[in-house]
């Protein structure tokens, strides 16, 4: 049987192709500003059987395709859970939204947290604070982890944290030095989410932001625990979402 | 509303003073969201059908009701917590109004004097003032307050620049020496009411008082006791509102109508028969009031397939969990003691400790089967956003899954908060 597990998110959209509890393909494409339309051209690049959503979209595509629909939770504990049996709990850090799972012994959803409906500490927060610094995404990153120390960022709120970093380097404070501030305040804020739902080691740590190599260390030194990142961290949900379909219906 | 209703209806509304206008906008905004939460909803008892007549006619018959009371010398008073005692001012042959304050009106203005991060239930009802929309208040001779959380005694007293508003002073202790405090603030309470309404408080009237207001809380526990069953009888969207109409309806007429109500569940229980599907995850909401008409998290968890079975809420079982004690030959003395004490053992967040709230809703989960419990806060309602941190430590005591909410009135979170529960309901 072939399940198409698609997570459409507020930044892209995500679809995984499993094959009898195998990735046959995947792809991450940008939501743009119709993801109905994404995720429509998505479904005919391929042939499947079934089709699980999830992500903010979710409800879209099961009034439009009829799609069954699990909830991001519950999608990238499943998804984490079995890129790597054993996991503790797990971080998504994506374009708008942060989640925090903790996972109990047998791998189902234990307890967890989202960001509220600010885009403070996401994957967007990190793009606004990059353009103020004068650095690309990737760049940002690589600065912040050749600086040894973080200059001390006040504010989560995008806003004010884009006007504080404004005022930081209008005053010559060094940029690799504010890059590694941001990244350790996000950090920091996600360690304390951690922390309020349990969170056991192993953490699978997925989503776009899972990407950027300075979050990653900071995730790892913040976190009591290891911290696995899996090649695909985009499409875990989707993953998720895919293999609930299978775990439904044999 | 049908339209020649609604002619009739204007003219009353313009002789209590009311802002036409504005009042008109609020009355197209409520049947839609009525309709939406409620009337899409399968499985439903047959004598909803009076609540349905009763919120088409919210601000019209039960309105004119009042109106007449007055005309015939009566008194309308106002409240706007449960610790002001009804059955005092139903002795007084006054009628009690609880007023709502559940819905994001006139914030505008408000928030020219409040501050924006007040909760939402007082720039409500600070709203609903301003704006001159809600007939329950313009109606009313007299508001009365009371000293709980601090945004509302402080609200109290700009609103006192609008209207007539008495405040009692709450202990914030349960200790003899509060005890004693509160007794003697019924009192107080007494003496304001007998120089408003003109009439003296007898044994008789205050007997005949807290017969019909316990008759009215009785029927509310059974219709509580019913959702115990699985599938739950009633939606909790229902019994929510069966709750917040109690507030304000006639009592005798209410209490007749969810008699008939559990008559009906009580059959629906024997025959197996439920709103929701059996199986259903069960939910026991606790938290901060819900007033009309915000039914927003029931709406969310039961279109999420879910089923909320209980509400440790001021509009829930701290409404009608206990009941004055109805003692034969007390004198007046010995039952306005009882009167005060009932109320002193409701348990609110303004008070500390609280603990006996922690075993309340732990109690409630497990006498109703529930699967999970949501906290359910205001945002800026301190008392219990902070609460919450010992709910759930109780919760996972007993390994309840526990989840927590924050909100307002407004449709902004609803889409997060869906997330948040749907997740929440895969869970259990
Ligand atoms: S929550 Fe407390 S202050 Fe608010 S209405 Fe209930 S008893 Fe009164
Ligand atoms: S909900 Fe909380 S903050 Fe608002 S009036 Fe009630 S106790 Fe006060």
């Amino acid at each position: 049987m072939l399940v198409l597990g698609l997570d459409i998110g507020s930044r892209t959209v995500d679809a995984v192709w499993l094959e009898d509890g195998r990735v046959a393909d995947h792809v991450v494409t940008d939501t743009g500003f119709d993801p109905r339309a994404v995720a429509e051209a998505l479904l005919t690049r391929a042939r499947f059987d079934r089709l699980v959503a999830t992500g903010y979209g979710r409800h879209v595509a099961r009034d439009a395709f009829g799609a069954e629909v699990v909830t991001e939770i519950t999608a990238y504990a499943r998804g984490a859970a079995h890129l790597f049996p054993g996991a503790g709990s797990v971080l998504d850090i994506g374009g708008q939204d942060t989640k925090v799972i903790s996972l109990g012994e047998d791998g189902k959803v234990a307890d967890f947290e989202m960001n509220d409906k600010c885009a403070a500490g996401t994957g967007r927060f990190l793009e606004v604070m990059a353009r103020a610094l004068g650095f690309g995404l990737d760049q940002m990153a690589t600065e912040a982890l050749t600086a040894r120390s973080g200059v001390g960022i006040s504010s989560m709120c995008t806003v004010f944290a884009e006007s504080e970093v404004t005022g930081l380097v209008h005053r010559g404070e060094d940029r690799a030095r504010i890059a590694r501030g941001l990244h350790e305040s996000v950090a920091g804020r996600t360690c304390t989410a951690l922390g309020r739902v349990r969170a056991r080691g192993p953490l699978v740590f997925a989503g776009g932001v899972a990407n950027n190599a300075a979050m990653v260390e900071l995730v790892r030194a913040g976190f009591d625990g290891d911290v696995l990142v899996p090649e695909n961290a985009q499409t875990v949900g989707a993953l998720g979402a895919a293999l609930s379909a299978s775990a439904a219906n044999g | 509303m049908s339209e020649n209703v609604a002619t009739d209806y204007g003219r009353m509304w313009a002789e209590l003073g009311m802002n036409l206008p504005a009042h008109c906008a609020l009355m197209n905004a409520i049947p839609t969201m009525y309709e939406n939460a409620y009337l899409t909803q399968s499985d439903r008892p047959a004598g909803m059908a009076y609540f349905d007549f009763v919120m088409s006619e919210i601000h019209g018959l039960r309105i004119k009701e009042l109106v007449d009371h007055k005309t015939a010398g009566g008194k309308v008073v106002g409240t706007f917590c449960l610790y002001v005692p009804e059955e005092i001012i139903r002795a007084h042959g006054a009628v009690g109004v609880g007023l709502c304050a559940g819905a994001e009106w006139g914030y505008n203005e408000v928030e020219k004097v409040l501050p924006r991060n007040t909760c939402a239930l007082i720039k409500s009802f600070m709203g609903f003032k301003m704006d001159r929309v809600c007939p329950y208040v313009e109606s009313a001779d007299l508001l009365v307050g009371e000293t709980t959380c601090d945004g509302k005694k402080k609200a109290y007293e700009l609103l006192g620049e609008m209207a007539d508003v008495y405040v009692m002073e709450l202990p914030q202790m349960k200790r003899d020496r509060d005890r004693e405090f509160w007794r003697a603030e019924v009192r107080e309470f007494v003496m304001r009411l007998e120089e408003l309404t003109g009439k003296t408080m007898t044994a008789e009237s205050l007997t005949a008082a807290i017969a019909e207001v316990n008759g009215k809380r009785r029927a509310l526990q059974r219709i509580a006791a019913a959702r115990a069953a699985d599938p739950a009888p009633i939606s909790g969207k229902d019994a929510l509102l069966a709750t917040q109409v109690a507030f304000y309806d006639d009592v005798p007429r209410f209490t007749a109508m969810v008699n008939t109500i559990a008559d009906e569940l009580d059959a629906r229980v024997a025959a197996g028969e439920g709103a929701a599907a059996k199986g259903a995850k069960r939910v026991v909401l606790t938290g901060s009031p819900m007033a009309i008409p915000n039914w927003k998290t029931h709406d969310i968890i039961e279109k999420a397939g879910g089923v909320v079975v209980g509400e440790e809420m001021c509009t829930g079982s701290r409404y009608y969990d206990t009941l004055v004690p109805e003692t034969p030959g007390a004198s007046l003395d010995e039952m306005i003691d009882e009167v005060a004490d009932k109320y002193l053992g409701i348990n609110c967040a303004c008070f500390t400790p609280n603990d006996a709230r922690c075993s309340d809703v732990v109690q409630m989960a497990s006498d109703l089967g529930a699967d999970g419990i949501v906290h359910y806060s205001l945002q800026f309602c301190g008392p219990y956003q902070i609460e919450a941190v010992q709910v759930e430590r109780a919760a996972r005591d007993v390994g309840v899954p526990f989840l927590k909410i924050d909100t307002d009135y407004s449709a902004e979170d609803v889409g997060q908060l869906s997330t948040r529960i749907e997740a929440f309901l895969e869970m259990l």
